[in-house]
């Protein structure tokens, strides 16, 4: 757990092209959906829906990219390609696990 | 028309997922547009039939239906069709692109989306969508909105198809020297209320203008579309032209101006119907005897006294209402044998 779990140039950049305030929000909404999918993820599992964890996989790289989130989204795109055998293990347990520090992260930054 | 040059275009943003349809809507609205968005492709399509959008931004890994689903309904819909569509996708792989420009769409961006990026983008396709719409209306304009369909649906090809139908000649008698007693404003000013007139009556009854030459027009009906009553059709078009012409008098009349008489002639059958002239600059219209005669017919006209004739063929195709007047068979230039001519009464008025 060395690098820090977002790219600052990304964030700032993010910033810069759509306004402080609203980058706000935007994690706000960030921080609200992610837990989902990380349920999701783990329900799709379960239910071996693989097209379900494809998808949400999928989104939450996505998203992870969009603020610079760059080890979550590497996780993330391991999960979308490798599909329900690549959740299986630790590998969601690590995924949130570094979800929680991108979530600290962006709400230390962006504390309303 | 709506301006989409510079901005103010209305946009459609489809995504499944909030985040990057917050972040999309933002940026396009930085650029001065105006964004509606949708969660999944259904959506989509319901909102773009309710709807007119300038461009859609479409995600392709989409619950209910995805983004590939989408660019496929969009292409069989002849309505929608044109409806330019930026693929915004973060999914791995090249074959993604390629399917995505394969069904359809303009252009594709990888999300993150670049900002600088995404306003090219958006700004090339508004901007092509912009040069579409006016040769869409071109279109419209010089030619008839089946033959506009015609060639949207089918493309454009010269030559010809056989089909079945009725051909309506018409002109002003004695066009020439009213148009020396009077300027060239008051004869455009005539004949484009003239034409609305006959156009209205012409559409009305399912035909199109085939061709305009002076105070002289050529109308189709049965092509490009069938039409199973041509000749009727064609006939009752006739009625109402001549009808039209007499209210169109009488506002003359008023004005202190002359009154116009017109002469149609009717011919109905078989005859090439489709495209001539080069890949430059063509026509629809049809040709074959059953034109030639038409034109005859309408000569005709001025030598019967009377304002509509027709012919065996398209008096055959007429119900019992429409009374009809046999002249007798009569020589007509170009054919050999006399040919079977009747008289549609004129509405009495």
């Amino acid at each position: 757990m060395s690098a820090l779990p977002i790219d600052l140039g990304t964030l700032r950049e993010l910033e810069a092209t759509a306004g402080a305030d609203f980058v706000r929000e935007l994690v706000a909404t960030f921080l609200a959906e992610a837990p989902q999918m990380l349920d999701g993820l783990r329900e799709a599992l379960a239910g071996s829906d693989a097209e379900r964890f494809r998808r949400t996989a999928h989104s939450l790289k996505s998203n992870a990219n969009t603020f610079g989130a760059t080890a979550l989204a590497v996780m993330a795109k391991q999960l979308e390609l490798g599909g329900l055998d690549s959740g299986r293990g630790a590998a969601l347990d690590a995924l949130a696990g570094e979800y929680a520090r991108v979530a600290k992260a962006l709400s230390e930054s962006h504390r309303a | 028309m709506r301006e989409v040059g510079t901005g103010g275009a209305r946009l459609l943003v489809v995504d499944d997922n909030k985040v990057n349809r917050l972040l999309l809507t933002r940026n396009l609205e930085l650029m001065g547009h105006r964004v509606a968005t949708a969660e999944n492709g259904r959506m989509a399509l319901d909102m773009l039939r309710r709807e007119p959008f300038d461009l859609m931004l479409l995600d392709l890994e989409m619950p209910e239906m995805n983004g590939f689903e989408v660019l496929e309904q969009l292409g069989r819909d002849l309505a929608l069709r044109d409806v330019p569509v930026v693929v915004t996708s973060s999914l791995e792989g090249l074959d993604n692109v390629v399917r995505s420009i394969e069904l359809g769409a303009e252009d594709y961006l990888t999300k993150p989306v670049n900002v600088v990026l995404l306003k090219a983008r958006v700004g090339a396709s508004l901007e092509k969508k912009r040069l579409r719409d006016q040769q869409k209306e071109l279109v419209r304009r010089f030619a008839t909105p089946e033959v506009a369909q015609d060639l949207q649906q089918s493309g454009f090809a010269l030559g010809g198809k056989h089909v079945r139908g009725s051909v309506l000649f018409s002109d002003i008698r004695d066009f020439t020297p009213l148009m020396e007693s009077q300027s060239p404003e008051e004869t455009i000013e005539l004949l484009n209320t003239y034409y609305t007139l006959m156009f209205d009556a012409i559409g009305g009854h399912g035909g199109i203008v085939s061709q305009i030459a002076g105070d002289g027009l050529m109308a189709l009906f049965g092509a490009p579309m069938p039409l199973p009553s041509h000749a009727e059709s064609a006939v009752r078009t006739a009625l109402e032209m001549v009808d039209l012409v007499e209210l169109f008098n009488a506002e003359r009349k008023v004005a202190g101006k002359t009154p116009i008489r017109i002469g149609v002639g009717v011919a109905s059958g078989e005859m090439v119907a489709g495209y001539t002239g080069t890949q430059d600059r063509a026509t629809y219209t049809c040709i074959g005897d059953t034109v030639n005669l038409a034109a005859r017919l309408e000569t005709q006209t001025k030598v019967a006294g009377r304002p509509i004739l027709i012919d065996l063929a398209t008096r055959e195709g007429l119900p019992a209402s429409i009374a009809v007047e046999p002249l007798g068979p009569v020589a007509i230039r170009g054919k050999a044998a006399p040919v079977d001519v009747f008289a549609v009464a004129a509405p009495s008025r």
